[in-house]
């Protein structure tokens, strides 16, 4: 079957050659849409947020104030509570769903083993506006009634644990981002783990090691890549989730210390005021969020694959 | 075969549906309920006008309507100097209902709150923290008044509701006229932000201690709680359509030309202070007389039967001197 397959494409020699120029011009067309993609979304931002670029200048980044109003424009608390929202999310979900992903992959039976997977593919499916209702009707009371004085109790001699509890603000988006991108976490990194090559393990058993340091010392160095990848992945859908946290982060546009306190994210802002934004300036300004979110998406992802050539160079299996 | 059939079914199609004469609008959302009706019940009358209206936020009406992308726009505020003087053709302001804005809260035994214009400027600006205020308690003798925090719920998104609101706090209090100012979206002095009136409501609802502002409309139909206000005459009314439509009354009397007036704290007794007409923006000048007729057409009809429908759907009608001024206006448009 085989010999004959590879005989009928040698007679067609000439033809397969031009095929495959065609089909390295189709998918080189492809491959160039996204760079055209990105090219036109930055010119496109760029053109439309002239006025407020021309008048700001490069301290629109630190600027406190935005009130419409005054035409008086600043990004900075946005731009705060969409890193520090994303950060903490992080904090609390990585840990969870790497250790998830480490159970379900190396310890689980296989039963338990897929169908928490099932479940775990099915929440990253959830619009996030649903996890933005659960949010308000769950999460919400429950940060007012418990979480919060019971932070406040502990850690109240900080400025970040003062203040009125009002159940929103930036805490409350960040546990709710980290329900968000746990799923993620765990699959893909689940994923990563089961992609570990078999005799990696039995290797290592035959070392005399026990289960838990083959799974720590050689399983998860392993597939660290993959694991770092996962986390990417939520960072990114942290930074620029939009409808759950405009529903749960007070949208407040003062720069506070407390995470009890309502802040706002860039993406929030947008979805919020754009519709009714009126004049040059006004509309410039939150254009100009645009391009600062892809900005601090971008310096982010630098810094994140910084991190990942750091911490390959020391040699692993995958280093290359 | 199959595909030139269905290029031309749907070619046929559109062009049956160009045969009705399409007009297309955009802008606020809150009177699009009675807007989508009044397009339907007058689609029915005339068949061959058909009317698409796109309730993207008043904001939106007035961009599109400067860029010509619409035949009309709708706002919750009168277009501002700057902007009329972007617009190609000239617009005239046609009033078309009122509407109202309540202030909601949430303090558990304690219905029918009066809020005086110093508690409701204060409160906002975050001068006033507490619920035992005797800022509020004045105009409350013999309630008991909980010494709690007052937590402040605003919309998050921009909104007419939101200038309504903002533009009564600029008439009564002076510190608010020079700080946050009235506009769309501001720059509060405190307090938290919601998306909608739904937003609002339910955060108001769940946190006690907390108030906010919803459209009357939004209110009653919900059969929320809401206070009463003080008005300028000094009285404390709880809106209605019947005090909303006061308060157009009372500033119809000198109304001016292009109908860019603002009735919050409007005088007279019966009139509640947080009122607003919202306008539609139709041009002086179309070019298609057919497009012409059917929109002057579509206003003689929106100010009188069609003002019948706002009963029922919760909107307070224009008072009966500003629709002889406005039918007067309709020959303005060319």
């Amino acid at each position: 079957m085989s010999a004959t397959a590879t005989a009928s494409v040698l007679t067609r020699r000439s033809s397969t050659v031009k095929g495959d120029e065609i089909a390295h011009l189709v998918t080189l067309a492809f491959g160039a849409t996204v760079v055209l993609i990105t090219v036109l979304l930055v010119w496109n931002l760029w053109g439309a947020s002239a006025a407020s670029r021309s008048k700001f200048g490069i301290g629109f980044l630190w600027g406190t104030n935005w009130d419409p109003n005054a035409a008086d424009f600043g990004a900075l608390p946005f731009i705060y509570g969409t890193v520090m929202t994303s950060l903490m999310a992080l904090a609390i979900s990585v840990p969870l769903g790497v250790g998830a992903a480490i159970f379900l992959a190396e310890m689980a039976p296989p039963g338990l083993s897929s169908a928490c997977t099932f479940l775990v593919e099915l929440l990253a499916a959830v619009p996030s506006v649903i996890y933005g209702m659960l949010a308000i009707f769950t999460v919400v009371p429950m940060m007012r009634e418990y979480i919060e004085p019971a932070l406040k109790g502990a850690f109240g001699y900080l400025p970040q644990f003062q203040g009125p509890m009002l159940g929103v603000g930036y805490l409350t988006a960040a546990v709710v981002l980290a329900i968000m991108t746990f799923p993620y976490i765990i699959a893909i990194s689940r994923e990563a783990l089961l992609d570990v090559p078999h005799d990696q393990r039995e290797a290592a058993l035959a070392l005399g090691a026990t289960r838990w340091e083959t799974t720590f010392k050689v399983v998860v160095p392993y597939a660290r890549l993959g694991i770092l990848g996962s986390i990417f992945l939520g960072l990114a859908r942290a930074l620029g989730e939009t409808m759950a946290i405009t529903m749960v982060i007070g949208n407040d546009s003062t720069l506070h210390a407390s995470w009890f306190a309502p802040g706002y994210t860039i993406a929030a802002v947008l979805a919020n005021e754009f519709a009714e934004a009126t004049g040059k300036m006004y509309t410039g300004a939150l254009v100009e969020l645009g391009l600062v979110l892809f900005l601090v998406t971008i310096v982010i992802n630098a810094l994140a694959r910084l991190l990942v050539l750091a911490t390959t160079r020391k040699g692993s299996a995958k280093a290359a | 075969m199959k595909i030139p059939i269905a290029v031309a079914g749907i070619l046929l199609a559109g062009a049956a549906l160009a045969s009705a004469q399409a007009i297309n609008g955009a802008g606020a959302t809150f009177p699009y309920p009675i807007y989508g009706k009044w397009f339907e019940e007058f689609r029915q009358k005339n068949p061959s006008i058909e009317i698409n209206y796109q309730s993207k936020g008043s904001g939106a009406g007035i961009a599109q309507l400067t860029e010509g992308t619409v035949d009309f726009g709708a706002s919750d505020m009168p277009m501002k100097d700057e902007q009329i003087a972007a617009l190609k053709v000239k617009a005239l302001h046609f009033p078309t209902v009122l509407g109202g804005v309540v202030p909601t809260y949430n303090l558990p035994g304690v219905p029918d709150l009066k809020f005086s214009s110093e508690a409701m400027a204060g409160i906002f600006l975050g001068q006033i923290t507490k619920w035992n205020d005797p800022r509020i308690a004045k105009a409350n003798p013999g309630v008991k008044l909980p010494a709690t925090d007052i937590i402040v719920v605003h919309r998050a998104d921009g909104s007419g509701t939101t200038f309504v609101f903002t533009d009564y706090l600029s008439k009564i209090s002076p510190a608010w006229k020079s700080g946050p100012g009235a506009n769309t979206s501001i720059k509060w002095p405190t307090g938290v932000g919601q998306q909608g009136n739904e937003g609002i409501a339910g955060m108001v609802k769940q946190t006690p201690g907390a108030i906010g502002y919803v459209e009357l409309i939004y209110a009653l139909k919900n059969k929320m709680e809401y206070g009463s206000v003080e008005n300028a005459a000094g009285a404390y009314l709880k809106a209605t359509l019947e005090t909303v439509t006061a308060a157009a009354a009372g500033a119809a009397k000198n109304m001016p030309a292009d109908f860019r007036v603002s009735i919050t704290n409007a005088p007279g007794k019966n009139a509640y202070p947080i009122a607003s007409f919202t306008w539609l923006l139709i041009p002086t000048q179309i070019q298609d007389p057919q497009k012409r007729a059917a929109l002057t057409g579509f206003l003689k009809w929106m100010l009188t039967d069609g003002q019948n429908d706002c009963a029922s759907l919760g909107y307070a009608p224009l008072p009966k001197e500003v629709v002889s001024q406005e039918m007067k206006q309709i020959a303005q448009v060319r």
